[in-house]
């Protein structure tokens, strides 16, 4: 059975993950190794993000854990009608996660989590065929949640918490399609805010319909980064009153949507467990990424995006093999935001068919390693953005993309 | 712990099995693109500013790096191209020096006057390019600013030493194997698997520019004799030509040949209106009274005593009135009056013959050249507010190019045209229509994904400042031209570019 699952595990991974838009679905190891669901798996601490109140439910006095994954994302563009091609040399993301729990009475626990749902790195080559769009970017939204966690019974209890959210971003693209200075440079901008801050919430319920059957649900609030007197930096921009541009300062506003997550998770033949986590992002709170730059001179940036809400549908299985590993293999397909027209190459996402695995090596009674590995694979795609104008005239951008992920993952948990 | 090692190299190994994202086809690809029966491994190009990449009234790095044949290299590496080397000026300001001393001018940039209105001026800039440091070539790019189609087969021609009488050529002085060289024998030397030839575009160009001060030299078979402005013989551009053609192709290079553009479709001769000079009714009235003698006595004298025929009688006539006129000019076609008004029956004084000496005013279909907007309407003498050029004083001939002189420069182009499209039939060559391309751009223009390529000078996006030679966005429209010809003659399907990534004029305040 174990050589079974094992093959089966592999066999995914080398089919096809990742999440729609700037969503970063790694929010910890043993979920991701089974596909990311975890809305109703009492497992560990990673219960902090997938649902707080099935904190009250574990075993453990004190459960901390931590991990960080690697994300090495590629982006390949082809024009066919010009040849130009371009790939993204991206650095490898880290993003991190650390939870802990405490359970303070049979029916009321605290938990503590910081961890980085959102968040993009891209790097195309300087001048690029489409660099009037994005060079390169780097957002960053670290959440950080205090959380409370009670039953009402055995049967069900509650959760949540405040989220104080601090966020980052970078970006740099060139101003048009053509525009240089004297010597053929580029004219360009790169907009940088820092520690750019806000509040939201999480509230989550969790139900034991039997010992072996559970259900969840985690709604987590939307929160919009205002980013306030950002610096936006110019550069390459000829020496003429037709050409206005000077460093100045900008605002501008993105926005972390909301996300409901409801699922099951079913233990059976003593060692199996099954979950299937079902995510709403509302996505559709993303309509435009405007940059209003202080200068009055510098006409403002508008950039439509008009994302729309979308799903997610993730399944996993957890094998406890021995008494020293636990397996797990999962699946998710991850539903795009991005309408056709709306295909930017900041974050060039189609629809995903994502595979998942990993282990927990249990090193005695209180110390696991957690290991996860995702492969994300979107299927190659012919598509535009269209809201690029100039002289007021549209000028599509338009070209084949293909995307992938490979993100591998480590983590540990120590329980008491 | 082995089984640990054991999992972690096989989720590496599954991560690894595809790291980067591959297309199903990728453009990189061997085969994606072709050549058809065409070679590009060793593309040369040859001919004059247009292949060099000159624009804005100089040669200059982004301009070189913008030059048709180097768009077109570029696009050729998708289909077996091979690296395509220029001889790069030193800078972007554009001038030459020879020995230190400037000997062209810099590059124009647009710059907003203190009125608030764009411009174009001369960037203000000590060049560094010096022609007597003699680069290491050869080059793939042997287009030679300035030369004409004998200019090409002419030993000596980049003989620095030649450059301060003219005998040479600056830009050729940079580059040539040898004092002794040819353009033509340096491109041959290279044993080009492909070429490209846009040759005669300067045969008749410079006389068009300098409004036909030149000579017609058809009938001449002499080119030594021919003076700068002259426009070349027909049977001397067949010649030379041809043998142009038979040296790149003496290896059984294939190539492609480019014919020579009408001078109405460039901004140099349609931008400044004919009637340019604005008048009200006052004015009007009184400088027709100046004339009123002149067109009823005259005139009509002249001809009855038969020194000019009534149609010239009647092409001499000047006329104001309220709007907009038709400046005076002084046509070097006309019978010179200026002996003949002195004496009798009309006895002017001489300054006033020597004025009515070779005088008209401009007709609506003469072609008024660029520069002659710096002068229209100005009053050279501060002292004398009434001595307006185009009003009182008649603008140069070198600023008109007349209606005869446009006739001279047409047969002359026609015939070089059908001497080209004649070889490139009889060679199997690829053949550009340039001459209706840029018509095509002249009147209405060309749509693209950014707008519409026109040649109106400034705005339309398809000229440069200098008003002749093409933007970065002009070169890269020709370059599309020229690789849609190559792909329908050899079967080839080399990707175009897209234009509108290609820049137009330069912005810069001095």
């Amino acid at each position: 059975m174990k050589k079974v699952l094992l093959i089966a595990a592999f066999a995914l991974a080398s089919a096809v993950t990742y999440a729609g838009g700037y969503r970063v679905s790694l929010q910890g190891q043993k979920a991701l190794a089974m596909g990311h669901t975890g809305v109703a798996v009492i497992n560990s601490s990673e219960l902090v993000f997938f649902n707080p109140a099935g904190l009250v439910y574990l075993d453990d006095k004190f459960n901390i854990s931590a991990g960080v994954s690697g994300v090495f994302s590629n982006i390949a563009y082809q024009d066919t009608e010009s040849g130009a091609n371009a790939r993204t040399d991206s650095p490898v993301g880290t993003p991190l996660y650390l939870y802990a729990s405490y359970k303070a009475t049979d029916w009321l626990a605290f938990g503590i989590g910081v961890y980085t749902p959102y968040g993009s790195e891209v790097k195309y080559d300087d001048d690029w065929a489409g660099s009037h769009l994005v060079n390169n970017i780097d957002l960053k939204a670290i959440y950080i949640q205090p959380t409370v966690s009670f039953k009402i019974n055995d049967k069900i209890s509650f959760g949540g918490g405040p989220i104080y959210v601090t966020g980052s971003v970078n970006f740099n693209r060139n101003l048009n399609r053509t525009l240089t200075d004297l010597d053929g440079n580029r004219a360009n901008v790169t907009v940088d805010a820092t520690g750019v801050s806000n509040w939201g919430w999480v509230a989550s319920t969790m139900v034991n319909l039997t010992e072996n059957l559970h259900i969840g649900a985690t709604y987590r609030s939307e929160i919009i980064l205002d980013a306030k007197d950002g610096d936006a930096t110019f550069e390459n921009v000829p020496n003429s009153p037709l050409t206005p541009f000077e460093d100045t300062k900008f605002d501008a506003s993105l926005p972390m949507p909301a996300e409901m997550t409801v699922g099951m998770s079913y233990d059976f033949c003593e060692n199996w467990t099954f979950a299937f986590d079902y995510n709403r992002t509302f996505w559709d709170v993303y309509e435009s990424l405007d940059i209003d730059f202080a200068n009055v001179n510098i006409p403002d940036s508008k950039n439509a995006r008009n994302y729309k809400n979308a799903s997610i549908y993730r399944f996993g299985m957890q094998y406890d093999a021995t008494k020293m590993f636990t397996l797990r293999a999962g699946y998710y397909f991850d539903e795009s935001p991005v309408q056709s027209g709306y295909f930017a190459p900041e974050t060039p996402r189609n629809d995903s068919n994502n595979f998942t695995a990993g282990l927990t090596v249990n090193l005695g009674e209180h110390l696991q390693i957690d290991a996860s590995f995702l492969y994300s694979q979107f299927e190659e795609i012919d598509a535009s953005y269209n809201y690029y104008s100039e002289n007021g005239q549209a000028v599509p951008f338009k070209g084949t993309y293909k995307t992938n992920a490979f993100v591998p993952g480590l983590g540990l948990t120590y329980k008491l | 712990m082995k089984n640990i090692l054991k999992y972690t190299f096989a989720l590496l190994a599954v991560g690894l099995v595809s790291c980067d994202p591959e297309f199903d086809s990728p453009v990189t690809d061997e085969g994606f693109y072709t050549s058809g029966t065409a070679d590009l491994s060793n593309y040369v190009s040859v001919g004059n500013s247009l292949t060099a990449g000159y624009a804005d009234g100089a040669l200059y790095i982004t301009g070189q790096n913008n030059s048709y044949p180097n768009i077109m290299a570029q696009q050729f590496s998708f289909a077996g191209g091979g690296e395509f080397t220029q001889p790069l000026m030193n800078d972007n300001i554009g001038g030459l020096l020879l020995g230190g001393n400037q000997i062209t001018e810099n590059r124009f940039v647009l710059a907003v006057g203190p009125s608030g209105s764009p411009s174009p001026v001369r960037l203000v800039g000590t060049p560094t390019t010096d022609i007597t440091n003699r680069l290491t070539g050869p080059y793939n790019n042997m287009g030679v600013p300035g030369a004409k189609s004998f200019h090409l087969v002419a030993p000596g021609y980049g003989n620095v030493a030649g450059v301060p009488t003219g005998a040479a050529n600056p830009y050729f002085a940079r580059f040539a194997s040898s004092e002794s060289a040819t353009v033509i024998g340096d491109a041959a030397a290279q044993n080009p698997t492909f070429f490209s030839l846009w040759i005669g575009n300067n045969d008749i160009l410079s006389y068009a520019t300098s409004g036909g001060a030149g000579v017609d030299q058809t009938g001449n078979l002499d080119p030594s004799s021919y003076g700068g402005n002259d426009i070349t013989d027909p049977n001397v551009f067949a010649s030379v030509y041809s043998q142009q053609v038979e040296a790149l192709t003496g290896n059984g290079a294939k190539g492609v040949l480019i014919n020579i553009p009408e001078v109405t479709s460039i901004p140099y001769f349609t931008t400044v209106p004919t009637n340019a000079i604005p008048l009200d009714a006052a004015t009007a009235g009184a400088l027709n009274a100046q004339f009123n003698a002149y067109n009823t006595q005259v005139l009509p004298g002249l001809a009855g005593m038969g020194v000019i025929s009534p149609e010239e009688a009647a092409l001499r006539m000047i006329n104001f009135s309220a709007g907009q006129n038709f400046p005076i000019m002084t046509d070097d076609d006309l019978t010179d009056l200026t002996a003949i008004l002195q004496g009798p029956p009309f006895s002017l004084p001489a300054p006033l013959a020597a004025l009515l000496g070779q005088l008209r005013q401009v007709k609506s279909d003469d072609l008024i050249v660029l520069t002659a907007s710096s002068v229209l309407g100005t009053t050279p003498d501060p002292s004398n507010p009434q001595g307006v050029i185009g009003v009182s004083i008649p603008l140069s001939d070198q600023f008109v190019l007349a209606v005869s002189e446009q006739a001279r420069v047409t047969a002359a182009s026609n015939a070089y045209n059908a001497t080209i499209q004649a070889l490139a039939g009889a060679k199997g060559l690829a053949y550009v229509d340039a001459k209706s391309a840029l018509a095509s751009v002249a009147n209405g223009g060309i749509p693209y994904d950014g707008g519409i390529l026109t040649s109106q000078f400034v705005t339309g996006g398809a000229f440069s400042l200098d008003g002749v030679h093409p933007t970065p966005r002009g070169y890269a429209y020709t370059a599309n031209l020229i690789i849609k010809a190559i792909n329908d003659t050899y079967n080839a399907t080399i990707p175009m570019v897209h234009i509108g990534n290609y820049a137009t004029v330069t912005l810069s305040n001095n």
